[in-house]
């Protein structure tokens, strides 16, 4: 089968032990690869109700069979796991060159069990691995460490995955970091990789990715780059100003959250936007590799320089805390990516702290000699970021995430998130499907599980009235297959802006499954949705927790376009849940698992 | 009457952030693009007071519009 290597490398941390064994080729053909696979196998191996930073959790490090292919933007993997955020199956995507690497070094996944005695890395290198010690490595920044790994690996095309102090102490909001700036951010992975005592991944290779039909898979390439090329989004928008330049039009339309979701528009926003970023701060492009789109920035503020900050970074730690200076933005986000944290969560975390202020739940003292906790305080965003991620005072407390800091606090309500991971950057009230697709995502508040701001705010592939209730639990559903597939493949999500159901399928066929059609690509989305379900539901994670935070349903925007605006949930989840097959208790049905061959 | 138009991404390119254009009484949203130049071609979000419009839609005075080339992130 082309697009595989046909090989998953198991490292038993417990026993310092390295194996190699064939990819089960059965299940990749229910699964495909990447989110989809590695959720598969995590189940197979794992009880979902085990603790997730204990050494019976598994941390599964997995590409798509597009992953280092010659198809567009095929520069994905996954981090999957159980996640200590939110109790459900985690699944991180990151770009860079990890991934590619990874199947050039002839593996399709790397499955991690147990613990290291002592912090250690693995290095990967054409078929061989072994692990090593890395306690010269523990405490560092990542930047110096991704430098120094290289080099100690003695081949500059290695790509280096690591964690950085958050994920070394456990802080449920730990992203793992590789390429240094691409974070597979969301759901606390980097606490998983930090409680194994697993400091670095080092891998490099000189295999291909082979097509099983050479002929075709160039052909649809070329015409697909093409098309990338020449759509507006994937072609220029994004190019010249990367994720950022949606600031503006979600502030516009009044879908901004600001201040921790207290307001839907931020005033200022124009000074922390796509634009005002290529205007003073843009140094450069970062390319996942094998992308045509190129979103990535380099960004430099004053003596700080690093990669990003993307949109949704910009919104944490802009609108939701008020602050109008984006240099102080970037320097927040360079300590995330130098400490390893969700730049998400992180900001979110710290607009929910700078609520708790707001109300004299947190007070100055509490502080020490740290800024207080102001909203519109870069000072504030900046230093709080840098002590949540070394764990200094109340930066420790920060480092639990907003759930866990508001709960301490009295006021879980306060937290914007689902399932305990922080709501990203678009005020559901505003939103209907959006804010479905946020209460259903497998893996709590996030975006990425169906991305319905394209059709209820761009206009793709159709424009949908966002504040309409009617057929959104089927575009929810839809767009939810569809990326679980993308995701699976090895894919960025991002080509979804110029692609359809059918080019996916097309290279998958072409490259890895022959014949595939759109409607077998999306059947087997479906059927991975409700695998990661059937997890979550095990874990114990159950229809309760298919909600949104108690504000958004409850309290009328109260000023701009979405004025008088709650999120309207209750309406719309009854027929989610029959949209999927599930019972009104949301369990998948017995026809429904007989349907999609699922136990 | 007097509306107040923004412009974002690359729409601005050549041309200004924000303007106040006097426009006869009974414009449609078409006559702000026509009035700065725009191709409409390049104009793919449309607002009017923070709610979508079409280039038919007839403005009343005060009105903010908000124009956008094709964008897209996450």
């Amino acid at each position: 089968m082309g697009g595989y290597c046909g090989k998953v490398l198991r490292v038993d941390l417990s026993k310092g032990e390295v194996a190699s064994e064939p990819l089960d080729m059965e299940l990749a053909k229910k699964f495909i690869g990447g989110r989809g696979l590695a959720t598969a196998y995590l189940r197979r191996e794992i009880d979902p109700q085990v603790d997730a930073l204990s050494p019976e959790n598994k941390l599964i490090l997995a590409t798509g069979p597009l992953t280092g292919s010659s198809a567009p933007a095929a520069g994905r993997y996954m981090a999957v796991t159980k996640s200590p955020l939110t109790g459900t199956v985690a699944s991180s995507n990151a770009g860079g060159k990890w991934g590619p690497q990874l199947k050039f070094a002839g593996y399709d996944m790397v499955i991690f069990e147990g613990k290291s005695p002592s912090p250690c890395y693995v290095a990967i290198r054409d078929g061989e691995a072994e692990i090593l010690p890395a306690e010269a490595y523990w405490g560092k920044r990542v930047w110096e460490k991704t430098d120094a790994l290289v080099e100690e690996f003695g081949d500059k095309r290695a790509s280096v995955l690591t964690i950085g102090r958050a994920g070394e102490a456990l802080s449920p909001i730990a992203a793992i970091m590789n390429d240094k700036f691409r974070a597979a951010g969301r759901s606390g992975v980097g606490a998983v990789m930090g409680s194994k005592n697993l400091a670095a991944v080092v891998v490099a290779g000189t295999g291909r990715v082979e097509p099983e039909d050479k002929e075709a898979t160039t052909e649809l390439v070329k015409e697909l780059r093409t098309r990338l090329r020449e759509n507006a989004v994937t072609g220029e928008g994004l190019p010249t100003y990367g994720t950022a330049v949606l600031v503006n039009i979600i502030n516009e339309l009044g879908i901004y959250p600001t201040r921790n979701f207290q307001e839907t528009q931020f005033v200022e926003a124009d000074k922390a936007s796509g634009e005002a970023l290529a205007e003073k701060y843009l140094t450069g492009r970062d390319v996942c590799w094998g992308c045509p789109i190129a979103c990535g920035r380099y960004s430099r503020a004053d003596d700080v320089e690093g990669g990003g900050p993307e949109y949704e970074t910009i919104w944490a730690y802009s609108a939701d805390c008020g602050v109008s200076d984006l240099a102080s933005v970037i320097k927040a986000n360079a300590w995330c990516n130098e400490y390893g944290l969700d730049t998400i969560s992180a900001g979110a975390t710290i607009a929910c702290a700078m609520e708790l202020y707001q109300r004299g739940l947190v007070t100055k003292e509490q502080l020490g000699d740290g800024p207080p906790l102001e909203w519109g305080s870069g000072e504030a965003i900046v230093e709080w970021t840098r002590r949540m991620g070394t764990g200094e005072g109340f930066g420790a407390e920060l480092a639990l995430g907003s759930y866990r800091l508001a709960e301490k606090y009295g006021v879980p309500e306060l937290s914007m998130s689902v399932k305990k991971q922080e709501l990203p950057a678009y005020d559901p009230r505003g939103l209907q499907g959006h804010g479905l697709q946020y209460a259903t995502s497998n893996r709590g508040g996030c975006h990425v599980r169906g991305y319905l701001i394209a059709p209820e705010v761009l206009g793709v592939p159709e424009k949908l009235d966002p504040h309409a209730l009617e057929g959104k639990a089927g575009w929810a559903k839809l767009f939810q297959d569809l990326t679980a597939s993308i995701d699976s493949l090895g894919l960025c999500l991002f080509t979804s802006f110029a692609l359809t159901a059918d080019d996916y399928a097309g290279l998958y066929s072409a490259i890895a499954a022959p014949g595939c059609t759109a409607e077998a690509l999306l059947k087997t989305g479906d059927r991975i949705w409700n695998a990661e379900r059937l997890f979550n539901l095990a874990a114990g994670v159950g229809p309760e927790q298919d909600t949104l935070p108690k504000r958004l349903l409850e309290e009328p925007v109260a000023d701009g376009p979405s004025k008088g605006r709650v999120h309207r949930l209750p309406e719309l989840l009854d027929e989610y849940y029959r949209e999927r097959g599930w019972d009104a208790e949301g369990a998948p049905t017995k026809e429904k698992l007989a349907e999609l061959d699922l136990v | 009457m007097r509306v107040t138009v923004r412009l974002f991404a690359s729409l601005r390119k050549g041309r200004t952030k924000s303007a106040v254009l006097d426009l006869a009484d009974g414009a449609a949203l078409r006559a702000v693009l026509q009035r700065l130049e725009i191709p409409e071609d390049e104009v793919s979000l449309r607002l009017v007071n923070g709610q979508f419009a079409e280039f038919e839609q007839v403005l009343a005075s005060e009105d903010v519009v908000s124009l956008f080339p094709a964008i897209g992130g996450g």
